[in-house]
């Protein structure tokens, strides 16, 4: 299997062109690997839930609070949604033609770049001034936070804290689809300078031929590794005791008791 | 980089005698073999030492893929006939003579006895950049040398370009589009037929192929329909040199008269993107309307919609809709606009 792929320029000098897209498949493979791993062991082992009844007690000396919890601005969520389409359809106007599905692919994906990259601008201003920001980052405070879930995974009682209003598992992924974007977002406009849009006059000597090897490498890595990490989400969204964080994404809210069960009302910051 | 002529690479030789055997030794070999019809491409990149693949399946032997044969009310001509078969066959010469026009066309007589309709069709581009091996987009880079600042693209595309600006350099490709031609195509699943304009690829469907034609699989032939037999044809080639050159632009047209104005037409030109160009906007905008300079004029003005010449290609605008004009109107009066 090869990682990069290498070319010649008129002058002779070997450079890079992009990845191999051997990566794809292994991107592919070690997605739905993860899969399998992760719903076998959930089937196979006997990780920590907390009982009716410790909820129920949870619930009941919190009666104060609303029914229920507002989650998810409307704003948030139609960030969400909008990266969602747009990340889609990225992924599938990159892959599907090296899978063999041929079709006029290039002018979709730099529209759906756009959409991708104008929302994160918007997602950035949203989250600096609107939102609690550090909420979502992980650090180096989170380590007995890190350490009470791995217990709780295997079974063990662990009294060390529970989340705010982001679980760990969702802020250690944001962290990774955050480089990985911005690399896969960052690169693509510079490509975009490459091919005729509306936007740019083409300057295919923006960069020299080394730098721009290196630009589509690092688009290609980051959009092998979108592969992978979105079939993670997309898995972890559907799974059953995850579903409520699913909905709470298309309706905005979680009720009082998902909210006691599973974070920690002090640490949570709206 | 250096380029060594001549002195082509080793490489396995496969000379099968039936299409099954020719099949059967592309399924085997898979993508390190290639396809040796006429060889007037093939050399060039072998001799080059650009393409270098480890098995070359030589269909000279095939005798099922050659000559010429009637097909319902239409004609049925194996992909491995020579364009000198095709120029002198008696029925193309009477009722597809567009046919026999850019078969004649294509090149100097030596090389109609060499060269096959089916290479003809299927042959690469000219680009000189991707012709030398460089990195470029076509070849599986990340760049076009030829839509760059100081690039000579004084041949290339100024239609539906798309990263790559190469053109397609057949003759034949146009005529067989308005023939309303169908390529017979067959891998080891079976066969398919795609109609002519649907044979070629652009870049933005897929930038490393000229046509449909996917690894294992063969054209073995080209049909040709009666519905356009005998029609008012119109084939014109414009190239630096009279012989042996490939096309700046080439125009075919077939047209059915009704009186004085134009029934149906069917049109494409080749030369001014990176597959041959059916112009279903001109067919439509002539149907019905008398075959005079008027109606030449607005053919050609809508030829030439959403044309982006390069630095050095400009005068392709010009040219086509010019050829286009004429196409239309049926003779070869002189534009000077």
């Amino acid at each position: 299997m090869d990682i990069l792929t290498w070319g010649r320029t008129p002058w002779g000098e070997w450079m890079l062109t992009h990845i191999s897209w051997d990566l794809l498949w292994a991107a592919l493979f070690a997605g739905f690997a993860f899969l399998v791993a992760h719903a076998s062991y959930m089937l196979l082992s006997a990780h920590r839930k907390r009982d009716a009844a410790e909820t129920d007690r949870l619930e009941a000396a919190r009666t104060d609070l609303p029914v229920r919890i507002s989650r998810h601005s409307l704003a948030a969520r139609l960030f969400h949604w909008v990266m969602a389409a747009a990340m889609f359809t990225l992924l599938f106007t990159a892959f599907l033609p090296i899978a063999g599905v041929k079709f006029a692919w290039v002018q979709w994906h730099w529209m759906a770049g756009l959409v991708l990259a104008a929302s994160i601008v918007f997602h950035i201003i949203h989250a600096t001034v609107w939102m609690d920001f550090w909420s979502i980052w992980v650090g180096p405070k989170d380590l007995p936070e890190l350490k009470a879930e791995l217990m709780r995974e295997l079974g063990r009682e662990a009294d060390g804290p529970k989340p705010g209003k982001y679980p760990l598992g969702n802020r250690l992924y944001h962290l990774v689809i955050v480089l990985s974007a911005l690399v896969v977002v960052t690169s693509g406009l510079f490509m975009m300078v490459r091919v005729r849009t509306p936007f740019f006059t083409r300057n295919p000597y923006l960069l020299d031929d080394a730098k721009w090897g290196l630009t589509y490498v690092a688009h290609g890595l980051a959009g092998v590794a979108l592969v992978g990490l979105v079939i993670a989400h997309v898995y972890f969204a559907m799974r059953p005791e995850k579903w409520w964080i699913t909905k709470s994404m298309l309706l905005g809210w979680i009720t009082r008791r998902q909210y006691l069960e599973h974070h920690d009302p002090q640490r949570w910051v709206s | 980089m250096a380029v060594i002529r001549d002195v082509m690479a080793p490489f396995e030789l496969f000379q099968p005698t039936s299409v099954d055997a020719a099949l059967e030794l592309l399924d085997r070999h898979g993508s390190s073999a290639w396809v040796l019809a006429g060889g007037l491409d093939s050399f060039d990149w072998l001799k080059d030492r650009i393409k270098r693949p480890s098995v070359v399946v030589d269909l000279s032997g095939v005798a099922e893929l050659k000559g010429v044969q009637p097909k319902g009310d239409g004609l049925e001509i194996g992909a491995m006939t020579t364009l000198t078969e095709v120029v002198r066959h008696p029925v193309v010469q009477d009722r597809y003579s567009i046919l026999m026009k850019a078969a004649e066309a294509a090149a100097s007589p030596q090389i109609r006895n060499q060269g096959t309709i089916g290479g003809n069709v299927s042959q690469d581009t000219r680009c000189w950049y991707y012709r030398a091996g460089w990195s470029c987009y076509r070849a599986g880079g990340n760049i076009c040398y030829a839509d760059t600042p100081t690039a000579i693209n004084r041949e290339h595309a100024i239609l539906h370009a798309d990263r790559c600006v190469a053109v397609n350099p057949s003759d034949t490709s146009p005529a067989l589009i308005a023939l309303q031609a169908e390529m017979v195509i067959r891998g080891r699943d079976g066969e398919r037929v795609v109609p002519a304009e649907e044979y070629f690829v652009g870049p933005g469907t897929d930038i490393t192929r000229m046509t449909v034609l996917r690894t294992g699989e063969l054209l073995t032939s080209i049909r040709l329909p009666g519905t356009w037999a005998g029609a008012h044809f119109y084939f014109e080639k414009v190239a630096d040199r009279n012989v042996w050159d490939f096309p700046l632009v080439n125009v075919a047209a077939a047209t059915v008269m009704s009186g004085d104005t134009i029934d149906r037409m069917r049109i494409a030109v080749n030369g001014v993107a990176a597959t041959p160009l059916r112009l279903p906007a001109v067919e439509n905008a002539v149907r019905g309307k008398k075959r005079d300079d008027a109606t030449a004029n607005a053919a050609g003005d809508l030829a030439i919609g959403g044309a982006v010449p390069l630095h050095h290609n400009g005068y392709k605008v010009p040219l086509l809709r010019n050829l286009v004009r004429r196409a239309v109107r049926g003779t070869d009066n002189v534009w000077t606009s």
